[in-house]
């Protein structure tokens, strides 16, 4: 299962992803101060999703897949979140 | 199909020599291959636990020195845990078995299936190329000492992020297995609890493996290169290690116990001769098991500094991983109320895993209280809690597999009365062994010391005496396996499963034609079960 024309869609994503590391390069010239990790992230994670759309075939495919999808993402937040709490809570002896 | 020429012949006699084996997709083959090579790294990691126990017969030196001794506890923890035991009973049992309670002829990629063994086999090697160099810091590589170290932690390491690659593709194998191959009517209602576990536990496998690779990498990129994120001085912090560590080790406890949580429901109602209790609860526990799993890993780490309010909340959800667990002990137990209750060597392993398994999931609970931990962590009570879970639990049930399969797998018979001959020796060798340690622990003997106080003489010479009649029991337990009595036919315990509705040993495409399933797995004192 695809679009009617994929390799137009390949194409405009590949374009689009070519757009988007430009972003990427063009904002690491500027100083966020603590954005900058957090802009990054933001950046590559939309490339990420638009290849798992598009380039895995993610956006064609039934409920089962999209739960193994983005199981792992909640996991992923998961160990972020619980590891982030202990840090930011640790009180020094 | 039908008259397919690999048919009459069973996956034992289909081809001889080297290549046929180590070249073979066969699931079985695969399975069995495992079996094997999980038992030699299971006998080269009880020499090293042997000679360790034999070290504390008396206070200061008996006969290994001390970076002998450190040397050795890291071999015997790294090797369990990554060559024995996370394989284990999934990769062997799994892979003989899934295939055909589904009704299907293999599973769904069988090439790569062997390609996962062949990946076993190299991240195996590796590991075991360290004891050129070998590493003394603990199955666990805490940093910051895995850092400095002058012993061989990048190929140990290595070695297991090349082994995290074999599970993650054995779990995705039996995932989509499970999901496409199953046979007509065999609905996620009827499918054997064996397979509800293997699920749960590829669903972990697949998704905390990732986490411990890229962990152990950051380890040696921060010894290769001085990468700085464990390392406080570059701002690094060293409990995050145990973070990433657990993150995977926690979930990983869960690879190891849940299959053998499947065989004991497997094995109970066919010698219960009834109806699996509470089929849903069981199999739904494995679930909750794998989710809840991912949520407890700082029980760990309460001592190591890491936040108040983080411990607390750990504490609490580690509490609650106890439930699903009790709601398969409970179910187990109502299955054997009033059934005609057989105890054979498989059952007796099977018995002994509900009551060691419960003896240490209960003394866990101690260690995930707060105030009890930081009494009793990093002491002999957490080694006596694990060997509880991971022997009692894992390595009985892996027996108890190993002995009710036996005539399926090998299509012989063993002596039963040997068989429970060895039972007898292992259970008491085990408890001799590992309850003092629990005693050992509540008096404050700290893990991993090389020596130890005078007034720990007794108990420790108690646990090292239990080593020799462990050991004993598992050489007639191997005396017994390797000296069948006869051939089996094809169902001898009367399972109403399907592994057992075709011959003993199985032919190499499993099922001439495949199956429907029109009943339950579990119907044993019903007509179903007369006809089987």
């Amino acid at each position: 299962m695809a679009s009617a024309n994929p390799y137009k869609t390949y194409l405009n994503i590949w374009l689009l992803l070519m757009f988007l590391t430009f972003i990427t390069v063009y904002a690491a010239e500027f100083d966020f101060g603590a954005l900058n990790v957090p802009i990054a992230l933001l950046i590559a994670s939309v490339k990420a999703g638009v290849v798992a759309l598009h380039f895995m075939h993610l956006k064609y495919e039934d409920s089962m897949t999209w739960i193994f999808a983005i199981y792992p993402l909640f996991l992923l937040f998961l160990l972020i979140a619980f590891s982030a709490t202990d840090i930011f809570t640790r009180v020094a002896n | 199909m039908t008259d397919h020429h690999d048919f009459d012949k069973n996956y034992l006699e289909n081809g001889k020599g080297f290549k046929s084996w180590f070249f073979t997709v066969d699931h079985k083959r695969l399975g069995v291959m495992y079996l094997w090579a999980i038992g030699v790294f299971f006998v080269l990691a009880a020499i090293a636990s042997f000679l360790i126990r034999f070290e504390h017969l008396s206070p200061g030196q008996t006969i290994i020195s001390a970076q002998t001794y450190n040397v050795l506890f890291t071999l015997h923890g790294a090797v369990m845990v990554f060559l024995f035991i996370v394989p284990g009973v999934a990769a062997s049992f799994g892979n003989f078995l899934i295939p055909l309670m589904i009704g299907a002829r293999d599973v769904i990629f069988p090439k790569l299936n062997l390609y996962s063994f062949w990946i076993y086999c190299a991240g195996s090697l590796i590991l075991l190329l360290s004891l050129a160099a070998p590493v003394d810091t603990g199955w666990t590589f805490y940093t910051p000492y895995s850092i400095d170290t002058g012993t061989n932690v990048i190929l140990v390491t290595f070695g297991v992020f090349v082994l995290g690659f074999s599970s993650i593709l054995t779990g995705i194998n039996f995932i989509v297995s499970m999901h496409k191959l199953r046979a007509p009517g065999l609905t996620w209602d009827r499918l054997p609890l064996f397979c509800w576990a293997a699920y749960a536990t590829s669903l972990l496998q697949v998704l905390a493996t990732p986490v411990v690779g890229i962990t152990l990498l950051l380890l040696i990129g921060e010894r290769y290169f001085g990468l700085g994120f464990f390392d406080p001085a570059k701002g690094g912090d060293p409990v995050l290690f145990q973070h990433f560590f657990w993150f995977y080790s926690h979930p990983a406890v869960y690879i190891m116990i849940l299959p053998a949580m499947g065989i004991i429901s497997e094995v109970i109602p066919v010698f219960s001769r009834k109806p699996i209790f509470g089929y849903k609860a069981i199999a739904y526990s494995s679930l909750a098991i794998a989710l809840i799993s991912f949520l407890v890993w700082g029980h760990h780490m309460f001592t190591s500094g890491q936040s108040k309010l983080i411990n607390i909340i750990f504490s609490v959800i580690t509490f609650a991983v106890a439930v699903p667990t009790a709601i398969k002990v409970f179910n187990w137990l109502w299955t054997m109320y009033k059934g005609s209750v057989e105890l054979s060597a498989a059952m007796l392993y099977s018995l002994a895993f509900i009551f060691l398994f419960t003896i240490g999931g209960l003394t866990g609970l101690f260690l995930g209280a707060l105030a009890a931990d930081v009494h009793l962590h990093d002491t002999y009570f957490v080694v006596a809690h694990m060997h509880y879970v991971m022997i009692g639990g894992t390595v009985f049930g892996l027996f108890s597999a190993i002995h009710f399969w036996y005539p399926k797998m090998w299509g012989k018979m063993f002596d039963e009365f040997k068989a429970k001959i060895a039972f007898t020796l292992i259970f008491i060798g085990f408890n001799i062994v590992f309850f003092p340690q629990f005693i050992l622990g509540t008096q404050g003997m700290p893990r991993r010391y090389f020596n130890y106080a005078p007034e720990f003489e007794t108990l420790h010479q108690l646990s090292t005496y239990g080593t020799w009649i462990l050991g004993v029991g598992f050489i007639y337990m191997l005396y017994t396996l390797f000296k069948p009595v006869g051939a089996a036919d094809s169902n001898p315990y009367r399972s109403v499963s399907l592994e057992w509705q075709m011959p003993s040993p199985p032919p190499t495409l499993n099922f001439k034609e495949i199956p429907t399933v029109t009943t339950s797995t579990y119907d044993y004192g019903t007509k179903v079960e007369q006809e089987a």
